[in-house]
């Protein structure tokens, strides 16, 4: 690198510089972290307010049919795109790419720090909405028009609007952080850190962030022009219609044409989140196991096919929008088709734990979690891609049941295990270890009370996106009581999350001061000369890479781990 | 430990409530046993692969559990292990997806035969068009609706003078014939769906889907809309029943053709026969879907004690509900909103004759008077 203290590259001086205008790529990373956290705290309230209803219809008179539309809505939207899109991107991968490549920083900071503010721009413009007369969008966070901009959809004013704004505003966001990352990796790894080198991690967000550059630019069009329709009454998605008894003056447009864009984007969007997850669950798994990743070239290789397939299966989201039906062949296959990377990913994590070393860590209880998580998502979305068994199940409860442990609950044990992991690093201080398992437990079981029992609501018909269930034939009151118990663990779930937010912030100031490398990890971030790693991260000379990122137990060697940057015996160090 | 332990929990627990759940399927009520059948093989190979996976997880946390002096094996890759693991995967798959596949290929192909069923939907109702005689649709289009005419038929269009149209929420369907549902909304998406029937469909402004079934069971079958269409989407319900061929010719024959409706003049009555009338005429409306008649909340005011009662605005101005009020009202639905409710009344295209009966309707259920039960 061009880059070392000789040539004027001085660490910021003043507050402002160093921790809110900031372009170093930890602290844009903590605050990625720190808005996405305190923006997916509101969608858990959401969420709580809706399992309320769900539960005890009634109880609390505010959640009026309008309400639980704009509460669902905004719960989706936050949770899919503001949170965990952000976290795993923004986050884990600001923090983690330069620090595991070995670079002294993203290849553009300034463009960093704009991705950053241009987020948070996104996220206040999302809350605005909130604020605004008629409310949020109610829509759902697929947005379907015609709907989503005509009356009879709460916030079919300013609601929409703001949210499509918003919506752009964190593309051209998610674009400039993207082309960072992807740069970085492509062109700023260290002496010796050669693609197959990479620790999975890297592979896992890379990978994620070549999709979001593929497939935000979907959304971005279909954003600007249901804007159109909405506001200056173009047509690209609105046919001839009535809207509650009258008719518009729309005409020609396609309903299904947004479809197609919205999942077009929307189920990349999934390996956008999955992927990050997959690849730092790996490196935790790993790690915590004292063993090397379980055949890393097929995980690579799986991660790439993943990325290719995610992009061609998108109408399996669509299979009775009325669009062609023999679309429905092809996207089956192609479908049922992305199960077997993904199974490969599956078992080479339980393959990673066999003979191993396991230390039930925090971290590690977390990644073992998501490993029994993911697969019953996984295995739930072979019923949903195969389409003929998704054609009965299709928008009831089974698709809430199979997306939210798929990619809501599994990815989010991922960001805890993640965090619970990197903390030391990122602060120099360990979380507390027993609200840690506190909150791994009441999380964990709480998650499967909520989503197991969920698909066989599914199976019943019991449609998603219901106000109320009241004096429907086919529903036996069971269901009901069934709807409580869920509510009730989702409470307790809501509540154990503030465990979790409470040990941050404690844990910053009063936790247990921690070691440069307290797992014993392999990877370069582990053995930066300062704890936390300094502007510039590795002070006089950056790191060389010797070996891959999982010398873990290796047979002769004194230590269980030898770290990436270990020269051989027999070539000097820094040489 | 602890962990080993709740995996193994969770196998057994999920095992369990598989067994005992007492939500499952409806009894299947079409010809689609395929599916349940495919539905079967899925659960099988999935729940399979759910055991081991846990209980394997479950056995290395056990058996690998970290203790003094231990030391994890080394063994970066095992290609005959993953070529094996690969290729039973790859039998799995195939296994659900052969028959899925095979299933699907039926569904998307209704026979010559089959009886056409036209599903119109709208927020928050359902409506039903058969062909008369001459076994076809007319045409229809949005530009064609008005209160006469809901259906939106061509009125030129000789095709369309003799089909069926049933106005309410309600579709007789003959048991044992296939039928053909062609599916078309006036606003929004909806899905039509039958769950007991297993097959079913959007409904898209702007364009005709369609699906197949054939009836195999006597009975009445809730129709739900399952696509989010606005805050009444919840409440947009109809009924499908089946019964036979008889029974079936019957309930056809009573219904009116297009040319009929479009030639009946408006009937005076009075009193009773009115109020039946109006509540006939808010159930095949929607109106049941924002506006309750025992006093609950929905998301229109409830009728019950409605009429007589002094409405307050959302500009706090204030004004007695007689009938003057109501018809203003249910024409201009949005110019004045009571307090506390969104603006989202729909205007509908009700004849004078109508909206006398919807408001007599519900002046019937208002203060001082017994309510008329709904339905």
């Amino acid at each position: 690198m061009a880059y070392s203290h000789g040539d004027g590259h001085h660490p910021p001086q003043s507050f402002w510089t160093r921790y809110v205008w900031s372009q170093d790529h930890k602290v844009i990373s903590i605050q990625y972290t720190i808005t996405a956290i305190v923006i997916g705290l509101v969608g858990l309230v959401l969420s709580n307010l809706m399992r309320l209803q769900l539960g005890f219809p009634g109880l609390v008179p505010f959640i009026d049919p309008a309400h639980y539309y704009q509460f669902v809505t905004m719960h989706g939207m936050i949770m899919v795109i503001y949170l965990l899109t952000a976290l795993f991107l923004g986050g884990f991968g600001n923090y983690l790419i330069p620090l595991m490549v070995g670079a002294r920083d993203m290849v553009f900071p300034f463009l960093n720090m704009l991705s950053y503010w241009v987020y948070l721009l996104a996220v206040l413009v999302l809350v605005a909405s909130f604020f605004t007369p008629g409310g949020p969008t109610g829509a759902g966070w697929t947005l379907y028009p015609p709907q989503a901009i005509l009356p009879g959809t709460p916030g079919d004013g300013a609601g929409i609007i703001l949210m499509l704004v918003s919506l752009l505003i964190f593309i051209v966001a998610a674009t400039m952080g993207g082309l960072n990352y992807v740069t970085t990796v492509l062109q700023a790894r260290t002496e010796g850190m050669t693609l197959m080198r990479l620790p999975l991690t890297v592979w896992g967000i890379f990978m994620a962030t070549i999709l979001a550059l593929l497939a935000f630019p979907a959304l971005f069009v279909s954003g600007v022009m249901m804007l159109l329709d909405k506001t200056l009454g173009t047509s690209f998605f609105m046919p001839a219609l009535m809207s509650l008894g009258q008719a518009l003056g729309y005409k020609g447009g396609s309903p299904l044409l947004f479809q197609h864009l919205f999942w077009f984007f929307g189920h990349p969007e999934v390996y956008i989140v999955a992927l990050p997850a997959f690849g730092i669950v790996s490196d935790l798994i790993s790690t915590h196991a004292r063993k090397n990743i379980f055949g890393y070239r097929l995980m690579v290789w799986a991660i790439v096919a993943i990325g290719v397939l995610s992009v061609v299966v998108w109408a399996h989201h669509m299979f009775v929008s009325g669009m062609n039906p023999y679309f429905g062949f092809f996207f089956a296959t192609t479908t049922l088709i992305i199960a077997i990377p993904t199974a490969i990913k599956v078992y080479n994590w339980v393959l990673t734990l066999w003979r191993g070393n396991i230390h039930l860590t925090v971290p590690m209880l977390f990644a073992i979690g998501f490993i029994s998580m993911f697969a019953i998502g996984g295995l739930t979305g072979l019923f949903l891609g195969n389409v003929s068994v998704d054609i009965p199940l299709s928008n009831t409860y089974f698709v809430v049941a199979h997306f939210h442990m798929v990619m809501g609950v599994a990815p989010i044990l991922v960001v805890f295990g993640g965090i619970y992991h990197w903390f030391p690093k990122v602060t120099g201080r360990m979380l507390n270890d027993t609200l840690g398992q506190l909150h791994f437990w009441i999380t964990f079981i709480g998650t499967y009370l909520i989503y197991f029992p969920m698909h066989y609501l599914g199976f019943l018909g019991m449609p998603r996106r219901y106000y109320a269930y009241e004096n429907y034939q086919f529903i036996p009151p069971s269901a009901q009581v069934l709807n409580e118990f869920i509510t009730v663990v989702a409470l307790i779930v809501g509540v154990a999350q503030f465990l979790f937010v409470f040990n941050l912030a404690w844990s910053v100031f009063k936790g247990r001061a921690a070691s440069s490398n307290p797992w014993g990890g392999t990877t370069l971030e582990w053995q930066t000369p300062d704890t936390p790693p300094v502007h510039g991260n590795w002070g006089e000379t950056l790191p060389v890479v010797y070996r891959w990122a999982y010398e873990y137990s290796v047979p002769g060697e004194a230590r269980d781990f030898v770290p990436q940057n270990l020269a051989p015996e027999g070539e000097g160090e820094g040489e | 430990m602890a962990l080993a332990i709740a995996l193994v929990l969770i196998v057994v627990a999920a095992v369990l409530f598989h067994v005992m759940s007492p939500w499952w399927l409806t009894p299947l009520a079409s010809n689609w046993g395929q599916i349940d059948f495919t539905l079967a093989i899925t659960i099988v190979i999935t729940g399979v692969v759910f055991i081991i996976i846990n209980l394997f997880v479950a056995y290395a946390v056990i058996r690998y559990r970290h203790h003094s002096g231990q030391r994890a094996a080394y063994q970066p890759e095992n290609k005959k292990l993953e070529s094996w693991l690969i290729g039973i995967t790859t039998v799995g798959i195939v296994a659900m997806l052969a028959p899925g596949l095979l299933v699907y290929a039926k569904l998307i192909n209704p026979p010559d035969n089959a009886l056409v069923l036209e599903v119109v939907g709208q927020q928050w109702q359902w409506s039903f068009r058969f062909p008369g005689k001459d076994g076809q649709l007319g045409s229809s289009g949005v530009e064609h609706i008005n209160a006469g005419n809901p259906f939106g038929l061509n009125p030129l269009d000789p095709r369309g003078q003799d089909d069926v149209l049933v106005q309410g929420n309600e579709v007789h369907l003959p048991l044992g014939r296939p039928v053909k549902v062609l599916l078309r909304s006036k606003d929004v998406l909806h899905d039509f769906y039958v769950q007991p029937f297993r097959a079913r469909m959007n409904l898209v402004p702007g364009m005709v889907t369609h699906f197949w079934f054939t009836p195999t069971k006597v009975g009445r079958f809730e129709i739900l809309c399952a696509q989010l269409c606005g805050v009444g989407h919840y409440n947009m319900r109809g009924m499908v029943v089946v019964e036979d061929e008889a029974a079936f010719q019957r309930w056809f024959a009573s219904q009116p053709t297009f040319h009929q409706t479009m030639t009946t003049s408006a009937k005076t009555m009075g009193g009773e026969a009115l109020v039946k009338q109006g509540a006939m005429l808010a159930q095949s409306q929607g109106c049941f879907a924002c506006h309750s008649t025992d006093g609950s909340a929905r998301v229109g005011p409830t009728w019950k004690g409605l009429y007589g009662k002094t409405e307050t605005f959302s500009d706090e101005t204030t004004a007695k509900v007689d009938e003057a009020y109501l018809h203003h009202f249910i024409r201009n639905p949005t110019a004045k909103v009571p307090k506390g409710y969104p603006p989202i009344m729909p205007k509908f295209d009700l004849s004078d004759q109508q909206l006398a009966a919807l408001v007599a309707y519900i002046e019937s259920l208002g203060k001082g008077k017994d309510a008329v039960a709904q339905k």
